[in-house]
């Protein structure tokens, strides 16, 4: 694989979260209400900081929960071959809450789609909104984020890597030229 | 990615071929499935589009349901077949009557038989993923699986814990599970039972045998009474049973002898106040029906990785 483009440096992806930030609390006026649930593994860092980010701007502390959603995946083959299962932890009701739904790159759909069937099998939230780090297109299933931090248009050949210092100890987006067969991400 | 030393195997009809982490993460994909059975929604689409089928050629009302039930709660379809009320009461044979379901394309079998062995003939048969729900006196991996977590699930660990197994192994296919699998895990494993029903081979390292109970429960950290299984023992294996009682019957006297906190675990179904009293098993040591809502956690575990991208 090779390194094609810097898309976004930490500064960048800083600013990008804020600007998460300050849309889902225009569109929801105000943090009453939501909670925001992290899709393994890199949409749970990316949750806390726009959690820590309301709390900044609103002084609100709004729940915050992980989902795994392995048991829900349709590409079985792909999960076939990393069949360790990761915690789901939801330690609120959703039912009184507009849920937002976080993950870092929004590619096929297909793990939206899991996700929200695995939500949905948890309980039955007022609605549900999808922020996303990163929108690469290639959308298999009628699926559109709410909130976008980088809209990136590539090739399937291409891999778009998220680095965060949570899971990768920096903070940057790249592009990478894939060699073989295209895969998710 | 998690990467395993083992190629993924395609049977559980025993631990060969299963690598200590991919057992290992059975047990860890186990928590999830238990938090799965606490859920307003008990079930996830995880196998959806697989049917399996459950054949018990001996009768077992409790693992079928568990395996069942686990099958259903990850979104397969099941079929049931009942030796009792099956064309082998005509003459069928084994073979043909795993061919014919194989031809009706189930894509799973869960196997239970009197004979040793017939888990492994199923296998054969149907070329199907196969998990042995007990195989005569010789295996019963999943009930070892629940057992490991269980008690994993009590210490954190099995790492140095000492577990005790009371009663007649000689007959006990969840006896020799559980001795490789929780050796394999890293628990010290005591055998105990009269001389008659105690086969020395299953003696090795960690695996310490006694006919003393008390010597046997000594530092043990869980004590598992097994059934006696009288139905098997067709020759002089036994004195009486008020003599087994008073030697071997797991109780609250015995578990004095044991490790402070020590819990009590039996395969079921139990005979109760012969190898195990009543008080116990229904005492706070007892991790009896712990072990049965564990059991289908461990299972849908099982299934799942056995199964997952197999359609």
């Amino acid at each position: 694989m090779q390194l094609k483009a810097s898309i976004l440096t930490s500064e960048e992806l800083r600013r990008a979260l804020t600007r998460i930030a300050h849309e889902i609390l225009e569109r929801n006026k105000g943090a009453e209400g939501l909670a925001l649930v992290g899709v393994h593994t890199r949409g749970i860092p990316l949750a806390a900081r726009l959690a820590a980010k309301l709390r900044e701007l609103e002084g609100v502390d709004v729940p915050l929960g992980r989902l795994d959603i392995t048991l829900y995946r349709d590409d079985l083959s792909e999960i076939a071959r990393q069949p360790v299962i990761r915690e789901t932890q939801l330690d609120f009701d959703m039912q009184p809450r507009r849920i937002i739904l976080v993950d870092d790159v929004l590619y096929t759909g297909r793990t939206v789609r899991a996700a929200l069937d695995a939500l949905l099998d948890l309980g039955r939230p007022q609605s549900i909104q999808l922020a996303v780090l990163v929108d690469r297109g290639h959308r298999e299933l009628p699926i559109r984020a709410d909130y976008v931090g980088k809209n990136l248009p590539t090739a399937r050949t291409e891999l778009v890597k998220v680095k965060l210092e949570e899971t990768d100890g920096v903070d940057a987006v790249e592009l990478w030229e894939r060699d073989g067969t295209p895969e998710q991400a | 990615m998690t990467a395993f030393s083992d190629t993924r195997p395609r049977h559980l009809l025993d631990f060969q071929g299963w690598s200590t982490e991919r057992l290992t993460a059975i047990l860890d994909n186990a928590d999830t499935m238990l938090s799965v059975l606490d859920r307003p929604v008990r079930k996830v689409p995880a196998l959806q589009g697989l049917t399996v089928c459950t054949v018990f050629f001996e009768n077992s009302t409790r693992t079928r349901i568990s395996f069942e039930l686990a099958a259903r709660r990850m979104s397969a379809d099941v079929v049931s077949f009942a030796a009792s009320s099956s064309s082998l009461s005509k003459g069928e044979s084994l073979r043909d009557t795993i061919e014919t379901l194989t031809a009706y394309k189930v894509d799973a079998f869960i196997v239970r038989h009197e004979a040793s062995g017939a888990a492994h003939r199923v296998a054969q048969f149907s070329g199907k993923p196969t998990i042995n729900a007990g195989d005569g006196r010789r295996a019963h991996p999943t009930q070892a699986l629940l057992d490991a977590y269980t008690i994993r699930q009590e210490y954190g660990d099995l790492a140095g814990r000492n577990v005790t197994i009371i009663g007649d192994v000689r007959h006990s296919r969840v006896a020799r599970s559980n001795t490789e699998l929780l050796t394999r895990l890293g628990a010290n494993v005591t055998l105990c039972g009269p001389a008659t029903l105690l086969p020395r081979d299953l003696a090795g390292e960690r695996v310490t045998l006694t006919t003393d109970a008390r010597t046997a429960v000594k530092g043990a950290h869980t004590v598992m009474a097994l059934r006696l299984q009288t139905e098997r023992m067709d020759a002089g294996y036994l004195g009486s049973l008020p003599e087994y009682i008073q030697g071997y019957q797991v109780n609250e006297a015995l578990m004095e002898h044991a490790e402070p906190g020590a819990i009590v675990l039996h395969p079921g179904p139990m005979n109760r106040d012969l190898e195990i009293s009543a008080d116990t098993a229904d005492g706070p040591r007892s991790r009896i029906l712990k072990q049965v809502e564990n059991g289908q956690a461990v299972r849908m575990s099982v299934l799942y990785h056995l199964l997952v991208g197999r359609a």
